[in-house]
Order: structure tokens, then C-alpha cells, then sequence
């Protein structure tokens, strides 16, 4: 067994900046757990470009964003190990990992950032009936063979979910010489973001199909083609509707999931909406100690917010090692009306910062309405909003000064407001 | 000239190849597959049946009683998952309670061991999430699960360790009978044999009836399933069965050997010998009729869908034997449910039955016992370190959700009939049988079946020869 202060669970975005927050903090006894072969994370494959606006006021692509935060890593010392994968993490903090050349190592931590970040639903959680033949791949394993192998997966390709992943492979694989016929999206709405839907789809020709999905699946062996269908509004196929699309590749954009198994072996309450951690104004878990930062919380649109989540989370957990987060009352957080969840969940008034970010997506397409901010049954944030999509991620800002007027505040609601 | 031909490399083919192999005898096993356990033995509940739903006096009674007892020693021998973890037949009404009794004493009949009628009360203390709908329950200690492509794979292993020749992609197209042999007529050329043995699945009745003038007719009977994430696996701890109808058991809720939950089958006869495709009404009636026996299923936690086919004979029994009117033609044919738990008793009753007619001679240096692939993700810490320590390799997870390392895939390439394909890895390893379904592990098994095998990455397919992965370079088409 051996010691270290802070353990970080994964080096893509959100490990990056945990540990460099938690560098620049004061803590420089961390250490980072790194399953691929290099730091950076599923960033290593995304080059388009879009990355850091928000963070370096840059355009840059994902190897690029990385490679920033990476060379700070290493120019810091910071010490990570690559190839290794944790195999277990208990919730008195013991974190069990696994490689070539350590063997079995485990580290006593006195606190966890977990940063695993997400993976892709598959074909079987949409229970698509059909054959099993090669061909149906998701978005990210296909961006993979494009992008880090020089593999092209197929040359005719459906693409079903309009997720963010699925829109740049859409102009990945046509720019690779494929020919994308369309994107099928089940919902009246994209579920990626609106830029690249016009950059990505639009600026190529690439039909949207809303209101459609896969039905079925042909091929014994290798992908021949797929029934689309337009669903009706309880998402039901309208049989009338089915057309047979002729392809070789179907991909899959069909959501992200959290990959939280090894939180669940640490205990730590997982959240049913996000599938991530419930977390606090820390980005504390339920189990003392044990931080989450980044898409294994909830999934981001942007990698930007990933990386200044992860910073907020790597602050804490060096003021958790030094005994600074105070333990207290907090008070709760109500997503209503719209507001599928809210990041975090409660605050604690005596560790807010001076202002706490809420993230939190809404769970349909509302136009023209108001994102609301209540104090129990007081009102005090009315934001007219041109446009709010599940496809893009939205914030509030609470400012700490709230909490020090309304000494009994219970309860704030974020909701969705007509008017 | 060959001793035995077995046409079939399935769960029944292997079984009867390994039986054969204790004796001098040149014997090849012949299938249009690329892989063993392909078709039927690689879909279905994988299940060892305890004995009660066959009728009495049938050659499935006597198989099932069989194949059950045998099944753990054999499961020891071969290291094949197991566990005799019980089953219950539900009655979901008062009025069904007679035909558990009914069921029951077909089972005292047969000779299963320890069947019980339970209570209401009883059998929702068994199992605390069975559905309210539940009135009573058959009992049957003796049941258990098994991985069906291990108990397969093991079996043909064991076959070809002791001599027995795999010719695999070789496709059967006609058979022919000769004085004293026969003529196999394959896409790869002819094969002459004294004894021909049909364990070929829903084709057996094209081979039976080439050679014999008692004609079979094999309809097959599609069975569609889903399966779930580990997460849910402890749903229920035993096989849970519905009371049975005309065309079979019903649809089940099990946990499977490696702690996963599956639900199904259905039970459709269709025409086409080669249609696993699944349906949406299939799926959505394995899910409405499995929620009748447990309280919620939890469709959140699906993680793929499949379907198998059962080789269904007219006349609902088992056809083992050698035919009245060929002799030296043996068939296994009409291999359905409970086939997977008969495979061991029929490998053993053909296997005596032939090797008697050839006087066979017994060898001296049979081997007995396989030694699977290391289940790495089942090891404790301490023996997950020793065994880094012994070979670095297990040190490189390939599988996330499985946990399988890259020492685990080069050992299924390299064994005997080593994996040579995608769904090859799956089944000897898991890699890719876990929640993400090979999002995370199939490029990298796709490098490791290259460079093992020294092939390019755009010849590596899924299962055949034309389900290739990667089609071309970046830019071919451009």
C-alpha cells in the first residue's frame, strides 16, 4: 500500500485541470490514473476543431486543447500513470489499480476525484431488432478507426441520433470519401448542438430526418440496410412511414452514459436523471472525500465548462485534505418545470464560492420562455430566454450574498417559466 | 479414409467428438462455420435442465436426467462455468396450481431428485422479487446454468487435443452412402468415412434424408431474448420458468453463469434455417410475458438482444441412433431444448454405441482435463498480483466492463481451435460481452486478432468470412 494525498481517476479533461487545480492549490501530493496509453482522453481523437473558446478565447481541436493542459501536467511535475486501469476503489478510500510494469498497486488516498468520464449507449440499449451483423458501430468507437487507426468502418453510412459525436463523424466520414445518407433522430429536436448541425450536416447536405429511428436491421453478416421509420408523438414507428435505406455502416449517436461502476463500488449515491454522482456545491459526493468532475457527473456540451468543473472539484479536495470543508446544513436544490436536473444538487452556504455555477439541461425545446430562479417561494431570477434546447447545456449563477441575506433560506427552485 | 465424420460442430457434434476421442479412431468434425459453437449452441438459455417438463419414457427424459447428472463432474474437467443454482416453475393463478402437481409427478417419474410444490408465501421467500401474481411454484434443486459456448468450445478443445481434426468453413453439400463408407461431398472437397454421424442443427433433416427412408422434418423455432447489465444480474438467483405450453417452456428469467440477467426465449416457428434476426413484437412479448413472473423488469439495463434456433422435429422427440435403414449412419438430429443439457448424455450413449460397432481400442494417453482461459476479472487482488507478476500481459486491460486482459486474448487466439474472429474473442474471453457491447474493446481486439494472426485489420470480421470490421483506408474512396 502506498500513500498519496489526492488520487484522480482518469486523465482526459477533467483529470487534467483536477490536478493542475489542485497543484495551483497547494497540494502537489496527487497523483493521476490513466487507462489509455496517453493523457487527454477521448479529446485525443476529436480533431475538428471548437475546442477553448470559452477557456484560451482560441479556436483549437481536441489533440490540441490537450496537449495544453497535458505539457502543464508535466511542466508541474505532476505524477500520473498511464496503461493503468483501476480496478476498484473503496469507500474508505483505497484505490486499486492495475498495469503492466507496477502490478497490483493500491493507494491509500485521503481524497478520490473521480473523472472516468462517459461512454456510449449501445445498439442493445435501444433494443433495435434485426440481425447482429458487423457494421453498426457507435459514433465515438467509428470516430476512433477514422481519426487514430486511418480506418474507414463502411462507405454508406445512416447515421441514427443527431448527439454531438454523431454530427462531426457525419462530416468526418464524408470528408474520408463515405457517403452519410442521413440522420435519423427519434426526438422533434437535435440532440447535439446547433452549431454542429449547421456546420456539420447542413454545410454537407446532409438530411436531418427529426422524428425518425432505425426500425429494423438488415444483414446477416455485414450491414445491407436499415427500415426507417418517422415516429409518431409517443415516439411510436407509424408503420405507413417505413422506407428502406441502403447502407453498409449504421452508427449510433444515441446518448452518453457516465460510467460510474467504480463509484458504485465506493458506495457513492448516484443520481437516477444524470446518471453521475450527486454532488454538492463541492462537487463533493455522498461519501466524504470522494470528488466528481466532468462528463462521469453529467454530460457537457462543451469541453470548456469540463475543465473548469474539474478545477472547482480539485480546489476542494485539497481543502478537504486540509480540513477546511465544513460539514452543515445545506440547502436543496429543486429542478422543476423543465429543468431535467440541476449540478450540483444542494449547496452548502459556508463553502459556497462567491458565486456557484448551476449547470443543468431542460428536457424539451422551449422557445421564447424564462429560466426562473426561486428562494423558497421568492423569486428572484427571471432570464428571457430566446431559445432553451436539451442539446445545450445552461447555467445560473448564485451569488454567495443570497445566502448571508436569507439566513433561513430551505430551498432554491430553478424552473422553466412561460412568462 | 476417415473412422467417423461428424457433421456439426455445435454443443452435440463436440460432445459426441470428445467422447470419441479416447479411442484410436481417425475422426474429423466438419462445419460450414468459421468458429465452433456457432447457430444453435451459441443462442439459447443456457440452462441444465432438472428433467421434469420431458415426457415420460422419451429419449429427452432419459438424455436430460443424464446430461443433468453428469454436468457438474463434467463442468469440473472441462473448468466451464456452473452453478446448480435451482429453478421454479411458477403457477400464476390458482386454477394452474394442479399442473404443478401434475409437472411434478412427471419429474418423480423421470427420476429428478427433490421436487417440491411450494407455497405462495414459500416461493416469494425463495425469491423476494418474484410478481404478485404468483400462486405457487415447482421446486427443482437440481436445475442449474451453464456458458453454453464454453461448455461447447471446452468439449471440441478437449476433441482436437486428443486428435480429433476440426475442418471448419467447409460446408457439406451432399452425402452419399457406399457399400462399406460413405462419400462427404464438401465446398472443399470429398471425404470418405465408415461411420457418419448428423448432429448438424436445424439441418440434420436435409442429411437424414439424403441416406435414410425414415424421413425427419426439422421446422426451426426462433427463440428471442434479452439480455442485461451485471448490475441486475441478482434480480433472481434461480431460473424462473412459466408453466409450459405446446411449444415449449415458456419464457424464463435466469441469472446467467457470469451474473448477468436473461429473459426469454419466444417460441416462433419460421421457414428460413439461417433467420436470428430478433422482432420488435418478439422482444416486446419476451418482456410482457417475463413481467408476469418478476415484478419489474428493468429495460433500462438491456444490453443487447438476440435469437437462436431450435431444431424442432415433427414429432417432438429427440432422434439419436443409428438409422434402421443405413447402417453406420448415426443421428443426433431434432436437438432442441433441452439439448444443451443432453449434449454431454448423447456424446456419451453415441459415443459407447460407436465406438462398440468399430470395436474401438481405448488410448493410453487420453486427456481429460482442460484448463480454460484465466477468468482474470473472477481472481481476488491478491491473485490478480500474482498473476501480473507471472506475466505482465494480465497487467493490460483490453475489456473495461469485463475485465479482460491482454494475456486472456492472446490465449484464446493461441489455444487449441484458438478464436480467430471477433465474436470467436467473445466467446472464450468476454471481451465485448459486457455493457458498452465492444464500443471500448473492439478496435483493440481487432489489432491484437491482426498482429497474433499476421493479418491485415481489413481482413478481421466479426464472426464470417464477410463481416469484415474496417472496409479501407482513410480516404480510399475519395
Amino acid at each position: 500500500m502506498i500513500n498519496h494525498d489526492i488520487v484522480i481517476i482518469g486523465g482526459g479533461p477533467a483529470g487534467l485541470a483536477a490536478a493542475i487545480s489542485c497543484y495551483e492549490n497547494g497540494n502537489q501530493d496527487i497523483i493521476i490514473l490513466e487507462r489509455d496509453n496517453s493523457l487527454g482522453g477521448i479529446l485525443n481523437q476529436c480533431i475538428h476543431n471548437g475546442f477553448g473558446l470559452h477557456t484560451f478565447k482560441e479556436e483549437l481541436t481536441g489533440p490540441e486543447y490537450a496537449a495544453r493542459y497535458v505539457a502543464k501536467v508535466q511542466s508541474l511535475g505532476i505524477d500520473y500513470r498511464l496503461n493503468t486501469m483501476v480496478i476498484d476503489i473503496s469507500k474508505d478510500k483505497v484505490v486499486s489499480s492495475i498495469n503492466e510494469t507496477d502490478g497490483l498497486m493500491q493507494i491509500q488516498a485521503k481524497a478520490i476525484i473521480l473523472t472516468m468520464g462517459c461512454r456510449e449507449r449501445s445498439r442493445g440499449a435501444l433494443n433495435i431488432p434485426g440481425y447482429r451483423p458487423a457494421g453498426i458501430f457507435s459514433a465515438g468507437t467509428a470516430q476512433r478507426y477514422v481519426n487514430i487507426e486511418g480506418y474507414m468502418p463502411g462507405r454508406q453510412i445512416v447515421i441514427l441520433g443527431s448527439g454531438d459525436i454523431g454530427l462531426i463523424m457525419a462530416r468526418r466520414l464524408t470528408l474520408e470519401g463515405a457517403l452519410v445518407k442521413m440522420v435519423c433522430e427519434i426526438m422533434p429536436y437535435s440532440g447535439g448542438l446547433k452549431r454542429n448541425i449547421v456546420q456539420c450536416l447542413d454545410d454537407y447536405n446532409i438530411p436531418l430526418r427529426l422524428n425518425h429511428t432505425v426500425t429494423k436491421i438488415f444483414g446477416k453478416e455485414r450491414v445491407t440496410g436499415v427500415m426507417v421509420s418517422e415516429v409518431d408523438a409517443f415516439r411510436q414507428p407509424i408503420p405507413s412511414t417505413e422506407e428502406y435505406v441502403e447502407c453498409d455502416t449504421l452508427l449510433l449517436s444515441v446518448g452518453l452514459i457516465p460510467e460510474n461502476e467504480l463509484s458504485r463500488k465506493a458506495e457513492v449515491a448516484i443520481n437516477q436523471k444524470t446518471q453521475g454522482p450527486e454532488v454538492d456545491e463541492s462537487l463533493s459526493t455522498s461519501i466524504p472525500g470522494i470528488f466528481a468532475a466532468g462528463n462521469v457527473l453529467h454530460v457537457h456540451d462543451l469541453v470548456d465548462y469540463v475543465s473548469m468543473e474539474a478545477a472547482l472539484a480539485g480546489k476542494n479536495a485539497v481543502k478537504y485534505v486540509q480540513g477546511l470543508l465544513k460539514t452543515g446544513l445545506s440547502i436543496v436544490i429543486e429542478s422543476k418545470n423543465g429543468v431535467r436536473y440541476t449540478v450540483p444538487g444542494t449547496i452548502n452556504p459556508d463553502n459556497a464560492e462567491d458565486i456557484t455555477v448551476v449547470r443543468f439541461r431542460t428536457s424539451d425545446v422551449y422557445r421564447d420562455a424564462y429560466l426562473s430562479v426561486y428562494l423558497d417561494d421568492e423569486r428572484v431570477m427571471h432570464l428571457k430566454k430566446r431559445i432553451l434546447t436539451p442539446g445545450e447545456m445552461e447555467q445560473i449563477v448564485i451569488p454567495k450574498k443570497w445566502f448571508a441575506e436569507r439566513p433561513n433560506l430551505k430551498k432554491i427552485t430553478i424552473m422553466v417559466e412561460k412568462e | 479414409m476417415y473412422d467417423i465424420i461428424i457433421i456439426g460442430a455445435g454443443v452435440v457434434g463436440s460432445s459426441i467428438a470428445r467422447v470419441l476421442s479416447k479411442y484410436k479412431l481417425k475422426i474429423a468434425v466438419l462445419d460450414k462455420e468459421v468458429d465452433i459453437c456457432e447457430q444453435t449452441s451459441k443462442a439459447n438459455s443456457g440452462i441444465v435442465h432438472s428433467g421434469y417438463d420431458a415426457h415420460v419414457g422419451s429419449m429427452k427424459a432419459k438424455m436430460n436426467l443424464r446430461g443433468s447428472k453428469m454436468m457438474e463432474k463434467l463442468c469440473q474437467e472441462l473448468d466451464v462455468p456452473y452453478r446448480r443454482n435451482g429453478s421454479m416453475v411458477l403457477a400464476l393463478s390458482l386454477e394452474d396450481l394442479p399442473k404443478l402437481a401434475i409437472l411434478k409427478t412427471q419429474g418423480d417419474t423421470n427420476g429428478v431428485e427433490g421436487l417440491r410444490i411450494l407455497t405462495r408465501d414459500e416461493a416469494i421467500k425463495m425469491e423476494p422479487n418474484l410478481s404478485n401474481e404468483v400462486a405457487g411454484a415447482l421446486f427443482a434443486p437440481t436445475g442449474g446454468i451453464v456458458d453454453p459456448f464454453k461448455l461447447t468450445i471446452a468439449s471440441a478443445e478437449i476433441a482436437f487435443q486428443n486428435g480429433v481434426e476440426f475442418k471448419l468453413k467447409t460446408k457439406v453439400i451432399d452425402v452419399e452412402k457406399h457399400d462399406d463408407h460413405f462419400v462427404v461431398f464438401t465446398d472443399k472437397g470429398e471425404l470418405i468415412t465408415k461411420v457418419l454421424v448428423n448432429a448438424a442443427g436445424v439441418y440434420a433433416d436435409d442429411f437424414n434424408n439424403q441416406l435414410s427412408a425414415h424421413k425427419l422434418k426439422i421446422t426451426p423455432r426462433k427463440g428471442e431474448y434479452c439480455l442485461f447489465d451485471k448490475q441486475v444480474g441478482n434480480l433472481v438467483d434461480k431460473t424462473i420458468f412459466q408453466l409450459p405450453t405446446n411449444l415449449g417452456k415458456g419464457v424464463l428469467v435466469t441469472p446467467t453463469p457470469d451474473g448477468n440477467l436473461l429473459v426469454g426465449p419466444t417460441a416462433n416457428d419460421i421457414i428460413d434455417k439461417d433467420d436470428i434476426s430478433t422482432t420488435a413484437e418478439g422482444l416486446k412479448s419476451v418482456v410482457d410475458r417475463a413481467k408476469k413472473s418478476v415484478k419489474q423488469i428493468p429495460m433500462g439495463f438491456v444490453i443487447t438482444a438476440f435469437a437462436g434456433l431450435r431444431a424442432t422435429e415433427q414429432n417432438g422427440d429427440f432422434v439419436i441412433g443409428e438409422a434402421a435403414d443405413v447402417p453406420n449412419f448415426y443421428n443426433a438430429a431434432g436437438i432442441e431444448s433441452p439439448g444443451l443439457t443432453s449434449a454431454p448424455a448423447i456424446g456419451e450413449y453415441l459415443g459407447e454405441m460407436i465406438s462398440q460397432k468399430l470395436h474401438a481400442v481405448a488410448k493410453s494417453d487420453y486427456v481429460k482435463i482442460r484448463k480454460d482461459t484465466v477468468r482474470f476479472e473472477s481472481l481476488s487482488l491478491a491473485e490478480k498480483a500474482a498473476i501480473i507478476k507471472e506475466n505482465p500481459e494480465y497487467g493490460k486491460i483490453i475489456c473495461r466492463c469485463e475485465l479482460v486482459t491482454l494475456a486472456q486474448i492472446k490465449d484464446a487466439i493461441h489455444r487449441p481451435l484458438g478464436a480467430t474472429t471477433l465474436d470467436g474473442i467473445k466467446r472464450r474471453t468476454r471481451a465485448g460481452a459486457g455493457r458498452c457491447q465492444a464500443g471500448f474493446c473492439s478496435p483493440r481486439v481487432i489489432e491484437i486478432l491482426a498482429k497474433e494472426l499476421h493479418l491485415d485489420p481489413r481482413e478481421i470480421a466479426k464472426n464470417d468470412n464477410n463481416s469484415v470490421m474496417l472496409i479501407e483506408f482513410d480516404k480510399d474512396s475519395l
